[in-house]
């Protein structure tokens, strides 16, 4: 018998392709071949790119930010569209975060920017929801290509702090729903305080409530406290922490509370693009009202070391199909395992107080 | 309890098979919900984590029984070195059923994440949250599964040595075990080799 007979030899062959076949697949299933896919480090960078260099140890996006807790009171109402037990009757701890877009996290306040509150709340039985969101309607993107192509010609000139025109002219024109958007924050209240803006849930959600009946709803936490705008003309005359001084010497008076409004989907509007805004009347129940009674800098506050991933939600609330929600999950997750890597490092806010401190 | 069984127990085998499915499911699912922020991530997720709490729970049952209904001896005339080697690999296998999703748990956990298994299901943290350690053990997810594939593939790969060109019985010790032959038979069994005569 020959020691490497013809049929040992197609023996490890087939092994060998075996094996081949498994790597291949296991290759394309994990990207690095085959088309190129957008992953949660495309969004990252290109916040990084905007921003002009990664910011180590802070999250990507809205890096200047102040925590805060409180409570949520259910008043039983949103029973009526999820079976989620926040919206039973009871009153339920809540941490957060109120913030402003963008990447630096020393950025003064008075930028035409999202103002941003973002939640944790959790009820005794272990439901757990997050919630991040801004005080627009609406968002200036649908999907997370486009995203990135805002991030990327949004970047600012370093000579003129504005976008280059070259760049942003055939974006804005393959992107009518940025032009959109930002047509509408010229014209829109720019809140003067993180206490009187109306907080909205950016994307549409999937409520089931107990009888199994499945409702796409956005939400919106409307404030008690009445809205007055800054003056947008004079924005950049705003000292760097106005907002937050004010949120911190506001909740040192007396707590602020918001509506949580559940908003139900007429047929018809549009439930996966948060480009395009329900218009006309709606279904709407106040679920509860959402009370902060306490601001903290990151430094000491329990925001910072969250990732509040609108994607963690209790049962009777579920993602819709808006695919900016497995974006925003993705993208939130990488920037929370850099800024875990990098380590913490001081906030705006918590450099104020320091300085104060050492006076 | 028979040690001298040229195959692994049958629920042995049976459990084998199924980890098998859910590994090799695990595994492609994990590298595929890191490549995208499409919607499929959030699929994944869902998949990726009663399918890992399905494994610790499956290996829990596996050590005791392996270890209280052993594995049948390796062919005499394998080298010593590949015996150990054989063993080593079969402890590694083990460690990392075991590691993987313990990992995935205390990464959650010290991400400050509520480990949901599923809708209704959460589970307690087993660490503290620390940011930090959930770096590490995030880094520790990634590098361990790739390094438990190229594993599973030299295992595999070893497997089909023996089933394929050795024909030494080893592989099918773990497929559809020996036929039953009488106590006479030599100590090697060469079942696989060609369909033997009668004994």
């Amino acid at each position: 018998m020959p020691p490497f007979s013809r049929a040992k030899a197609s023996a490890f062959a087939v092994i060998g392709a075996i094996v081949l076949l498994l790597v291949g697949a296991f290759a394309w299933a994990a990207g690095w071949i085959g088309p190129r896919r957008i992953n949660g480090g495309d969004v990252t960078a290109a916040l990084e790119y905007n921003t002009g260099k990664p910011e180590h140890g802070y999250r990507r996006a809205h890096s200047k930010g102040i925590c805060f807790s409180g409570s949520f009171a259910g008043n039983g109402a949103g029973s009526a569209l999820s079976t989620a037990s926040a919206f039973k009757s009871g009153r339920y701890p809540v941490i957060g975060r109120f913030s402003l877009a963008g990447g630096n996290p020393l950025a003064g306040d008075g930028r035409n920017v999202f103002h941003s509150m973002a939640l944790i709340l959790k009820t005794p039985d272990g439901q757990e929801w997050r919630l991040a969101m801004d005080h627009t309607p609406i968002f200036p993107v649908a999907d997370v290509a486009s995203f990135i192509a805002l991030q990327r010609a949004t970047k600012p000139d370093p000579k003129t702090g504005k976008p280059d025109p070259a760049v942003m002219k055939p974006f804005l024109a393959a992107h009518p729903e940025v032009k959109a958007f930002q047509a509408f924050m010229m014209k829109a209240v720019l809140p003067n305080s993180f206490a009187n803006a109306t907080y909205y849930s950016i994307n549409a959600f999937r409520f089931t409530d107990a009888g199994g009946t499945t409702r796409i709803v956005r939400w919106q936490f409307e404030p008690e406290a009445p809205l007055v705008g800054l003056d947008k003309k004079h924005l950049e005359a705003m000292p760097r922490d106005a907002l937050f001084n004010e949120i911190i010497a506001r909740t040192a008076k007396g707590p602020s509370r918001w509506h949580l409004k559940l908003l139900v989907a007429n047929p018809g509007d549009v439930t996966d693009k948060a480009t395009v805004a329900w218009t006309g009347p709606h279904r709407t129940i106040d679920a509860g009202t959402l009370t902060i009674d306490a601001v903290q800098p990151e430094e000491t506050g329990a925001c910072r070391d969250m990732n509040f991933d609108p994607t963690i939600l209790p049962p009777g609330i579920a993602v819709s199909d808006d695919p900016l929600l497995a974006a925003r999950s993705k993208a939130y997750s990488s920037s929370f395992t850099r800024r875990a890597i990098e380590g913490s490092h001081s906030s705006a806010v918590g450099e104020d107080l320091a300085k104060e401190h050492a006076r | 309890m028979n040690r001298r069984s040229p195959d692994f127990h049958p629920a042995l085998r049976l459990i084998h098979w199924l980890m098998v499915a859910l590994v090799f499911t695990m595994l492609f699912v994990g590298v595929g919900m890191v490549s995208t922020a499409g919607p499929a991530y959030v699929s994944l997720l869902a998949l990726h984590r009663p399918i890992g709490i399905a494994i610790l729970a499956l290996v829990l049952v596996r050590l005791p029984l392996r270890l209280a209904t052993g594995a049948p001896p390796l062919p005499d005339d394998l080298p010593t070195m590949q015996k150990r080697i054989a063993w080593g690999s079969h402890v590694l296998l083990y460690l990392t059923l075991f590691a993987m999703p313990l990992i995935g748990w205390g990464m959650l956990s010290a991400g400050g994440y509520p480990v949901q298994v599923t809708k209704g299901f959460t589970l307690p943290p087993i660490l503290p949250h620390d940011l930090r350690l959930y770096a590490v053990l995030r880094e520790a997810h990634t590098v361990i599964a790739l390094l438990f594939f190229a594993l599973i593939l030299a295992h595999l790969a070893a497997a089909l040595m023996h089933g394929l060109i050795r024909r030494d019985g080893v592989f099918r010790s773990m497929t559809t075990g020996h036929r039953r032959v009488p106590a006479t038979t030599s100590e090697h069994d060469h079942s696989e080799d060609t369909v033997r005569p009668l004994a």
